[in-house]
């Protein structure tokens, strides 16, 4: 790994400062299980690595009246340890409980995931699903960004030049949501998702009266498909318009073939994995109707 | 050799390392002693008690900086640069060689230590990021003539073949079990999914983790 300094510092304003200094390699460090291994590996470069950790913002995980908040370095296994955010969101629990092994929960953070970009992370499309907004800090100021902005391009941002994640918020759950995620894999764990995908809706009775859809792996950033959610308002739950977005979400996925499997497969998987997954989500909203 | 002069030159022969004598002769320390021409200076060892740690917060690097962890109850001062990690001081700085750097990215397991209470891959830890926190490794949860209770179940069943994973295993294993004192065998299997055996070992390993279970009931070598 190339040397390069640390800081560590205490506040947000400390932070954006160290993010905005001229003519540095600046990058951001919260767990470390993806930076650690792109700098050692040369696909990221730092001359300057800033341990955001010790920030209070950074480590807030708040579930109140107002919804969740989700600082961008609280790791996987606090979200998954309260028993409160498990009922409230139980298709963020899918994806944090699935992001790597025991060892990698326990420091990878949810706002990594996200800021790492890429296009398979399985905690973006949940996160989009769910509507979640990101809360940015930086040297103009504070601002948000609707989840399905943030990743811009395979492992870039939408961050400026000297911008810090600092949390992530979902709304509160509504009576009769529901939200899912699924990954398909080769394997049983620790694997990247050949496929994912990630659902929400409200059910009215037997009615879809808001629904969002998103995947992973299958374009070169997590895939909000608007058409696939939007073609499920105001219809019946039923099979049939269950299979009608999973074919508008299988016909927006732009797959490359790979080791994982090819286009053709992954497009295939597009449409099973969004249908498993809207009703998984259907069935969990069921139970809060 | 390298930019600035800074850092490309090894901490292990860096000037500040003291030449402590090793007691004894390890199969590592002998290598050592080959490698460098002197097995003291390969050991690097700086166990004194803890004295100061820079101020967190603070500026540090990319030379290397003095720090100061807590491995297995005892604080021991070193001096790294802030690139190295957890696994690499363990073993180039502190001759703690326990802790297995295989894939070095984060999905093998075999640099498996307890942290906080929390099991984490020590190659994707940064020794400066680790301290303040208890750090257990396997050299510090028994002994050849004492083992824990988990490295005794692994030996009664078989659960390694060529050994180079087994000490993250062990470690996984205890810090699955300190959190799930009572698992079924699929807790097991989904408990351990961040360690890899080559040689194909699992099933020894989950039969080994049940059998270590029951053997660890009470509290007792916990």
């Amino acid at each position: 790994m190339k040397w390069f300094d640390y800081e560590c510092p205490r506040t947000v304003e400390a932070a954006v400062g160290l993010l905005s200094a001229p003519g540095r390699k600046v990058r951001a460090l919260a767990g470390g299980t993806d930076l650690l291994v792109q700098l050692r590996a040369g696909r990221r470069e730092a001359d300057l690595v800033v341990d955001i950790k010790e920030i209070g913002e950074l480590n807030e995980l708040r579930l109140d009246s107002s919804g969740l908040t989700i600082g961008a370095a609280v790791p996987c296994y606090r979200i998954y340890n309260d028993p409160a955010i498990c009922r409230a969101y139980p298709g963020l629990i899918d994806a944090v409980s699935l992001i790597g092994g025991t060892q990698i929960q326990g420091r990878a953070s949810l706002g990594g995931n996200l800021a790492n970009a890429a296009p398979s992370a399985d905690a973006v499309p949940i996160l989009i699903a769910l509507g979640a907004q990101c809360l940015i800090a930086g040297p103009g100021g504070p601002r948000s960004l609707p989840v399905e902005d943030f990743c811009v391009a395979p492992g870039r941002n939408a961050l400026a030049p000297g911008e810090l994640l600092v949390s992530i918020h979902l709304a509160p759950p509504l009576p009769g949501s529901g939200a899912a995620y699924l990954r398909f894999i080769p394997r049983n764990e620790m694997d990247i998702a050949v496929v994912g995908a990630g659902a929400s809706v409200v059910l009215k009775g037997n009615v879809f009266a808001a629904a969002r859809i998103a995947l992973a792996s299958v374009a070169p950033v997590p895939l909000f498909v608007a058409d696939a959610g939007d073609s499920l308002i105001g219809k019946p739950v039923d099979e049939a318009s269950i299979n009608a977005a999973a074919e508008i979400a299988r016909a927006a996925a732009k797959p490359i073939t790979d080791m994982r499997g090819t286009a053709e497969y992954r497009r295939h998987l597009c449409g099973v994995m969004t249908r498993r997954a809207i009703a998984r989500a259907i069935a969990r909203g069921k139970e809060t109707n | 050799m390298g930019t600035k002069g800074r850092c490309l030159v090894s901490s292990r022969k860096d000037p500040d390392v003291p030449k402590t004598g090793q007691s004894g002769l390890s199969r590592r320390g002998f290598m050592q002693g080959i490698g460098v021409g002197s097995g003291a200076l390969g050991a690097g060892i700086l166990e004194n008690e803890a004295q100061a740690a820079p101020p967190p917060g603070g500026f540090s690097g990319p030379a290397a900086v003095p720090i100061t962890l807590r491995i297995n109850g005892k604080s021991t001062n070193l001096t790294v640069e802030p690139r190295v990690t957890l696994v690499d001081a363990l073993r180039n700085h502190l001759d703690m060689t326990g802790a297995k750097k295989v894939c070095d990215r984060a999905t093998c397991g075999a640099c498996t230590v307890i942290m906080s209470g929390k099991v984490v891959y020590a190659c994707s830890v940064l020794a400066i990021d680790a301290q303040g926190k208890d750090i257990q490794t396997i050299e510090g949860i028994g002994s050849g003539n004492k083992p824990h209770p988990v490295s005794v179940a692994f030996v009664h069943n078989d659960a390694q073949q060529c050994g180079y994973c087994t000490p993250g295993f062990v470690m996984a294993a205890k810090g699955f079990l300190d959190r799930n004192p009572n698992p079924t065998f699929e807790q097991v299997e989904k408990g351990l999914g961040g360690n890899l055996c080559r040689c194909g070992t699992y099933v020894g390993v989950r039969q080994a983790v049940l059998e270590a279970a029951k053997e660890m009931k009470g509290g007792k070598n916990a």
